[in-house]
């Protein structure tokens, strides 16, 4: 039986890589689960909770020493020569930012999966974790800026005097930044966000915050999912709209992170320097090298002319049981795709382009970089191809107005046939015949849509109307024809008292809103 | 009336009023039926139009041979056909369940059928005394009308037969059977001008014979999926036989209310085709066959579970509810929990709605009949054109037991074997949960990218068992316990 280790993280890491919830579902999967003593501790998991959820509390040593083991943070040294050989790794790696790691973990004979390298593909956002993460980050990143702000959030009127709301700039709609316009909003603030995409417009509408576009003529359409780096143009004015809103808000919070590169500059010191004292900036990409001028990563700063700069890296961090819920999902659901059959063995297919890119190091094979994935879910060429055919097919297979013109002309020539060369009784039947078919259209096309199995089983019981002409047989001379007629009407019978019956039990069901129950 | 009038008052005069009479209340019946406040006085004008057409016939029957010996055996026969009929027809009409509601009318039809087919029997044994054109005409309407009614009659069969799923519902797929479908069409016309000249009776049995055969076959070539226009169109055959039982009998009641049933019937298989975009042609010659399926096999994706447990948490956080139930939903016997949920939401303030797609069930209307059953409010049971704009600003959808009628491969894929077909567009809601059995393709065999969407999440397992966890969890108020499971997908 395959065994999962859950580790306790190093230093200041707060969050655990399974909850007591995920820890029952990595269960029915198949797998065991060892959890380090103490390991949920900082995220308010205690060790009887993972012991209630089936798991079983271990030492360091033995957690480590697990087949698989999950993790948050990227291994030190140390602890990857805790690993056993032919273990899986799995956890936050950063593989594109640390290939020193990357080459650490090759050097042993094991497997490491790198969860924040999942794709940004549609089937993938279940394990997401760089979304998870950021959405708690964006959130928490409001909340130290309003523990910094020494004023309301929002507008208020008092006995004291007017409060003017306070105003928030968040740069980047990312899904960091997203989570901190939904934030800010919703604690009452004039949020205005800023990104080189022009179609997060919309979005960013959506959760209560104004768009500032950057009007350059000039588009962003990302094919990965992510922001790319931009024009010089496009820069200039970016650059104006920051130093222009620098002068004018409350609190600035930048979300902006390209992969693979440092984070861009938004904001100089002359902005910061700009900003009326008591404001506030949290620079969430600190880390990697910040977007904000003079930003210390982990510290807050204080500048000459009064505005606190956040760089803390470690939002997630600060909401520790919430991340490591989510984070705790995200890694059940990439477990779910390696263990198809729920049987506890871990398997990695490499033709799922998923399970390739998360792959940092196969049985200490080196597998990073993966290959490119295309992430845009409809390439715009592609759905310029369709739509034509989406046209064509859509088009009821019909007849063309010369051919239903050739038909109405038929049918009117076979009536002239009918009654020119039909017998006296005939004609007038057609007549009868046609006018009762056009009055049942009327009638019948006006039937409300949910009436039509009643109208189906009344038309039904009407239909046993033949028994008309099974009666006027059944006193017939030949003792045939009247058994026969016998049976029609019998079964004619069943039909008319049936059909009205279960008509008027239906109709019986059907009740209005305010009449529904009793 | 084509009868002789021979005097104020004779039979014939009253039953020829009594046959207007009759006529005109059947049109205000099905006019009834067109809104639910006048619908049961539609059926109270049905019944009394039957009533007087009866009574009327009786005494017609009866007037010149009350008294003689067959007069006799012919009102006790005619009674007694009557009682037994009638108590089996009310008996069968008390006990169906809602859910069977598709198979009892499909074998009501195949009644109608039947009688046709005897009626037009005692039309050749019974030859009436005429000469020439109009014997040949007599002749030509007892072959049409044995016809019709005996390819009704085992069409319904095999229809009854598919929908109790006593038979498989896959399509018998013969080689050739359009050559089959049309030859037989050919015979029955060959056969029609040798019995013209030459009425005997072997022609007779041969016609019955071949037209039993072209019902079946017909019938058994269509999937179970496509039932809903194959039931509307046996209804519009069993009219037609009725029609042409009273060119037969010379008899005006039979014509108009037969054509009456047949234009229903006809109308409902359009509205069906229509909905699935597809000609009546194509449903009649028999499922998806003609459009090999380019059915991409190719890797869908990954799909997401959710436990009933946490859909209860996102319908408690939900605003607008959409619930769109399809044939799974019957075949689970779900309405009735799910007419709990949909009433328990409503009281939390919860806008709940139905949205029906027109080829939902087994029957046109039965999801309306299934919900009606379990007593939700006809008022909140929307067609799909109603509610198709609606779903933009809805928290959660529930498909229940929908498949094909949900896919939007119908929407956006044009090389889809269901592409342009007309369906409920529930990926435009925040969250869908679809309720289902397995991983399984839906009726058409199209592999459903909705369960792949991001904002999809799949509740597996019987409809009913889920949806009455749902209301436990909703009773046990989940939001005590914000960490007790997984957070609600569609987080990001």
């Amino acid at each position: 039986m395959t065994r999962i280790g859950i580790v306790a993280e190093m230093g200041q890491e707060t969050r655990v890589a399974a909850t007591p919830a995920t820890v029952r579902q990595l269960l029915e999967l198949g797998y065991d689960v060892v959890v380090e003593k103490g390991a949920g501790e900082s995220a308010s998991f205690r060790d009887d909770a993972y012991t209630a959820a089936g798991a079983v509390i271990g030492g360091a040593n033995e957690a480590w020493g697990s087949d698989v083991v999950l993790k948050v943070n990227p291994p030190t040294g140390d602890e990857i020569d805790r690993l056993a050989e032919g273990a899986t790794l799995i956890g936050m790696l950063s593989p594109g930012l640390r290939p020193e790691l990357v080459d650490a973990l090759a050097a042993r004979p094991i497997t490491a999966l790198a969860l924040d390298a999942v794709p940004r593909i549609s089937r993938a956002q279940s394990m997401d974790v760089l979304s998870s993460m950021a959405n708690i980050a964006g959130y928490r990143a409001v909340i130290e800026a309003a523990h910094e702000f020494g004023r309301f959030f929002t507008g208020q009127v008092t006995a004291a005097g007017k409060v003017p709301p306070a105003r928030v700039l968040v740069a980047g709609a990312g899904v960091a930044g997203l989570a901190a316009i939904g934030a800010a909003s919703s604690l009452g603030a004039i949020v205005r966000a800023t990104d080189p995409r022009p179609e997060v417009a919309d979005q960013v509408k959506s959760i209560g915050g104004t768009y500032l576009p950057v009007e350059v003529g000039e588009e962003m359409t990302s094919s990965d999912g992510y922001a790319r780096a931009t024009s010089e143009a496009y820069n200039a004015r970016a650059a104006e709209i920051y130093t222009e809103q620098a002068r004018d808000v409350d609190i600035i919070i930048t979300t902006a992170l390209i992969p693979g590169r440092p984070a861009p500059r938004l904001l100089t010191a002359a902005d910061v320097a700009g900003m009326r004292p008591g404001s506030v900036i949290v620079d969430m990409a600190a880390g990697q090298g910040g977007n904000v001028e003079g930003s210390v990563a982990g510290e807050r700063v204080v500048t000459d002319n009064g505005v606190v700069i956040l760089g803390y890296t470690d939002f997630p961090a600060r909401l520790p049981a919430q991340a490591s819920q989510l984070y705790g999902t995200n890694l059940l659901n990439l477990l779910r795709l390696l263990t198809k059959d729920k049987d506890g063995q871990l398997r990695i297919d490499f033709d799922d382009v998923v399970q390739r890119s998360v792959t940092v190091v196969r049985n200490g094979e080196k597998t990073w970089p993966p290959p490119p994935v295309q992430v845009s879910a409809a390439p715009v060429s592609t759905v310029r191809a369709a739509v034509p055919a989406a046209g064509m097919t859509t088009a009821t297979p019909g007849l063309s107005a010369a051919g239903k013109a050739g038909l109405l002309a038929a049918g009117i020539a076979v009536l002239f046939l009918i009654n020119a060369v039909a017998p006296a009784p005939l004609p007038q039947h057609f007549t009868v015949l046609m006018l009762s078919v056009v009055v049942g259209f009327y009638v019948i096309g006006k039937v409300h849509h949910a009436l039509h199995t009643p109208l189906m089983s009344v038309t039904n019981a009407i239909s046993g109307i033949i028994v008309i002409g099974a009666l006027l047989q059944v006193t017939s001379n030949d003792p045939l024809v009247q058994v026969l007629a016998a049976a029609a009407v019998l079964l004619a019978s069943i039909n008319i008292f049936g059909g009205f019956a279960v008509t008027r039990r239906m109709l019986g069901m059907f009740a209005r809103g305010d009449r529904a129950r009793p | 009336m084509s009868t002789a009038v021979s005097g104020p008052f004779t039979a014939e005069s009253v039953a020829g009023a009594a046959y207007i009479a009759a006529a005109l209340l059947f049109i205000l019946s099905l006019a009834g039926l067109s809104r639910h406040e006048k619908a049961r006085a539609g059926v109270l004008y049905g019944i009394a139009g039957m009533a007087l057409a009866l009574a009327a016939t009786i005494w017609l029957a009866l007037e010149g041979t009350l008294g003689t010996a067959r007069g006799w055996t012919g009102l006790i026969l005619l009674a007694a056909a009557v009682v037994v009929g009638g108590g089996i027809g009310l008996w069968r009409a008390r006990v169906v369940e809602m859910t069977g509601m598709p198979e009892l009318i499909a074998l009501l039809h195949s009644f109608v059928g039947l009688a046709a087919v005897l009626v037009g029997w005692n039309g050749h044994l019974q030859a009436p005394a005429l000469a020439g054109d109009l014997l040949a005409v007599h002749h030509a309407e007892v072959f049409i009308g044995v016809f019709i009614g005996a390819v009704t009659f085992t069409g319904s069969i095999v229809a009854f037969l598919k929908l109790s799923a006593r038979m498989k519902s896959a399509p018998l797929m013969l080689p050739g059977k359009n050559a089959i479908n049309l030859g037989a069409l050919a015979a029955f016309a060959a056969l029609t001008v040798w019995y013209v000249n030459d009425s005997r009776l072997e022609l007779l049995i041969a016609v019955t014979v071949l037209a039993f055969g072209l019902g079946w076959h017909l019938v058994a070539s269509i999937g179970g999926g496509d039932m809903p226009v194959v039931v509307s169109m046996l209804n519009s055959y069993s009219g037609w036989a009725a029609a042409a039982a009273g060119f037969l009998l010379n008899n005006d009641l039979l014509i108009i209310t037969g054509a009456l049933v047949g234009s229903s019937g006809a109308y409902l298989s359009y509205i069906m085709c229509r909905a699935m975009n597809r000609s009546f042609i194509s449903v009649i010659a028999g499922g998806f066959g003609i459009a090999p399926a380019a059915a991409t096999d190719a890797e869908q994706g990954e799909y997401r579970e959710i436990t009933a447990r946490q859909t209860a948490e996102l319908l408690f956080d939900a605003s607008s509810v959409v619930i769109t139930p399809g044939y799974g939903m019957a075949v689970a016997q779900a309405q009735y929990p799910v007419a709990e949920l949909a009433h328990q939401l409503r009281a939390r303030g919860v806008n709940v709605r139905f949205g029906i797609h027109p080829v939902a069930g087994r029957l046109p209307g039965h999801m309306n009949v299934l919900l009606a059953e379990a007593r939700v409010p006809y008022d909140i049971v929307l067609e799909m054109d109603e509610i198709n704009d609606d779903f933009d600003g809805t928290s959660v959808v529930l498909v229940i037991g929908a498949n094909d009628t949900v896919n939007p491969a119908a929407a956006e894929d044009p090389t889809s074997p269901i592409a342009g077909m007309p369906v409920l567009r529930v990926w435009e809601a925040e969250n869908v949960i679809v309720f289902k059995r397995s991983m399984a393709a839906g009726y058409a065999g199209v592999q459903n990218p909705l369960f792949f969407r991001g904002n999809t999440s799949m509740l597996f397992g019987d409809a009913k068992a889920r949806v009455e966890d749902i209301l436990r969890s909703l009773s046990e108020d989940p939001v005590s316990s914000p960490l007790a499971d997984n957070a609600a997908p569609g987080q990001h």
